[in-house]
């Protein structure tokens, strides 16, 4: 990288170059139902960003508005420094949603060549086929091809204009393992040249394996963003488990290195950073007995952010309705 | 890696200076082409559009009881190839605008959003393509009338009413778009020939309106198509222009826009 490239892109860009998206005290209302509930959030030019939550944590809300595709209830959205409409009429972002946004009566090609059309630079047409794996297709119609097929084609219409910002809003639902493992191969190999890339997801391992940075939601917040490690350390520890009759809560979550306690009936579980300090109080300084230390993988750090274990699966159906 | 990062950094630091927004909103010959082919695609409308009105005019405009008398400036078989006319020019615009409905339902428009072309442009591309099928129902039903050689008009008649029957049918561009926001359906196409033909029939392109009951023919001379049929006939009948024909047309014209506007605002502004 020369400095007079640089220097000429800072030039063009102005000092102090703007973040590829910039949300700041962002809310969001649907009626009485508070979808976003102040999102301030930065992403620099050439990350790779993950928004993580269960369903109905806003993400797609706060997606919508990155797109321009709806308007925040209050605060300030802009992508490179600019409303995000003018950034989409410029070709500087583009999307691939979930699903929908394809006619069955085009053919693949003409899908392409359509879309191309309407924006001033753009890659060739077989270009962005053959990048999204699907040249041999190209004269099928749209309502001929496979769930996978039409989600390689919404990827192909998103590189036409070679946008600086990609978003994906959860990109694979409905695909199967290998569909999911392929597409995310296509979308790795395209993010070499520092392209931002913004995605939404539901899947923990797809944040875990393709972000740099991981935003994680609940409710309309953000309740924490770092990388995948960071996210993991944040909900770090074990939970240590065992059997002890007419236990005191109050008393066990006294206990140094005990983060949370839980009692059902005579079994106690400990949520403790220091499980081994917990452990050593339980068998020495109490009758508890079949003590058990079991380890916390990225799914328990997920529950312990986004939700208390308990009310997730519930609570993922009952907020569906503000997507 | 916290080394390189940086370097990834200036490497993905964008210049953006190059870019523009399109002209015209995003419009272009392009996307007007492959909508016409889409359409043609579509058997159903292409039948209703196009040879629906070819079968009527030669099943009704060539009857040797009646087809040779006097009309005005022409004859009887001329008079019902301009009202066939008008009635596919409607049918074919109120389907090519209510395309639209099936845009919507498959999340098209919601992509095409995420793209520089303009709300206005998507307007303009629909009422271009449902002017276009239009234009192919006019053409073809005139000239099966020509060839068949029974329609008699003044020969600069045979362009000027064909003419305004065509430009008088973006009043159902404009309809077929308002029934596409309205209805969120795929089904929209299977209302289309029901609801074309009752107001063919209150706009008396099938039977006179003096043949309805005093009461009913009233009512009728306010549907939408029947200030236009009027109107066009009116060069060839040669018996002059009822402002009340432009009265219809223009406050057709004005509900139909005003609620197409009105839809499609509250559609962009919830998706």
């Amino acid at each position: 990288m020369t400095s007079t490239s640089a220097d000429a892109a800072a030039r063009s860009r102005g000092v102090g170059q703007p973040h590829a998206v910039d949300l700041a005290g962002v809310h969001k209302n649907f009626g009485p139902v508070h979808a976003v509930r102040g999102l301030d959030l930065s992403i620099e030019s050439g990350e790779i960003v993950a928004i993580l939550g269960p369903n109905g944590a806003g993400k797609t809300t706060s997606i919508d508005m990155i797109l321009g595709l709806s308007q925040p209830s209050s605060g300030s959205v802009s992508v490179l420094g600019m409303h995000p409409r003018q950034a989409i009429s410029r070709g500087l972002i583009s999307a691939v949603m979930q699903t929908g946004g394809l006619l069955k009566d085009f053919t693949v090609a003409e899908t392409v060549e359509y879309t191309a059309s309407l924006f001033t630079h753009t890659e060739s047409a077989a270009e962005v086929l053959k990048r999204a794996g699907i040249a041999g297709i190209a004269d099928r119609r749209v309502g001929k091809c496979s769930g996978g097929e039409q989600q390689r084609l919404r990827f192909a219409m998103a590189l036409l204009p070679d946008p600086e910002l990609l978003v994906l809003d959860e990109p694979t639902t409905g695909m199967d393992v290998e569909g999911r493992r392929s597409f995310w191969s296509s979308i790795r190999q395209d993010a070499g040249k520092g392209r931002t890339v913004l995605f939404a997801t539901h899947y923990l391992e797809e944040a875990d394996a393709y972000a740099d940075r991981i935003v994680l939601m609940r409710q309309g917040q953000i309740v924490a963003d770092g990388t995948s490690s960071e996210i993991k350390a944040m909900s770090a520890g074990r939970t240590v488990r065992a059997t002890l009759p007419a236990a005191s809560e109050a008393e066990l979550a006294a206990i140094p290195g005990a983060d949370s306690v839980e009692l059902r009936g005579d079994t106690v579980l400990i949520h403790a950073t220091d499980s081994d300090a917990v452990a050593r109080y339980l068998l020495n300084s109490t009758p508890a007995k079949d003590l058990e230390i079991i380890a916390r993988g990225i799914e328990d750090a997920f529950l312990a952010l986004t939700g208390d274990a308990a009310t997730t699966s519930t609570s993922t159906s009952s907020q569906g309705a503000s997507r | 890696m916290s080394a390189e990062i940086p370097v990834a950094r200036h490497a993905a630091v964008p210049d953006i200076s190059d870019r523009r927004a399109p002209g015209l909103g995003g419009l272009n010959l392009t996307i007007l082409k492959l909508e016409i082919r889409r359409l043609t695609r579509n058997r159903r409308t292409m039948i209703f559009a196009v040879v629906a009105p070819v079968v009527l005019f030669l099943a009704f405009g060539l009857n040797k009881a009646y087809a040779g008398q006097r009309a005005g400036e022409g004859n009887v078989s001329a008079f019902i190839m301009i009202s066939i006319s008008l009635y596919g020019a409607a049918l074919a615009t109120t389907a090519g605008g209510a395309m639209v409905s099936i845009e919507r339902a498959a999340g098209w428009s919601r992509q095409l959003r995420l793209t520089p072309l303009s709300p206005a442009a998507y307007i303009a591309v629909k009422t271009l393509t449902a002017m276009v099928l239009g234009l192919v129902s006019v053409i073809v039903v005139f000239a099966v009338g020509k060839a068949t050689g029974k329609p008699s008009l003044p020969g600069d008649l045979w362009f000027a009413t064909a003419a305004s029957v065509w430009v008088g049918s973006v009043l159902f561009a404009a309809f077929g778009l308002f029934l596409g926001f309205v209805l969120p359906t795929e089904n929209v196409m299977q209302f289309l020939g029901l609801i074309m033909a009752l107001l063919s029939f209150a706009g008396g392109l099938f039977i006179p309106l003096s043949s309805f009951p005093k009461l009913v023919a009233t009512i009728a001379r306010g549907t939408p198509l029947y200030g236009l049929n009027q109107l066009v006939h009116a060069p060839m009948l040669n018996q002059g222009v009822h402002l009340a024909w432009v009265a219809n047309v223009v406050i057709w014209l004005a509900i139909f826009v005003g609620g197409a506007v009105w839809r499609f605002r509250a559609d962009t502004g919830r998706v």
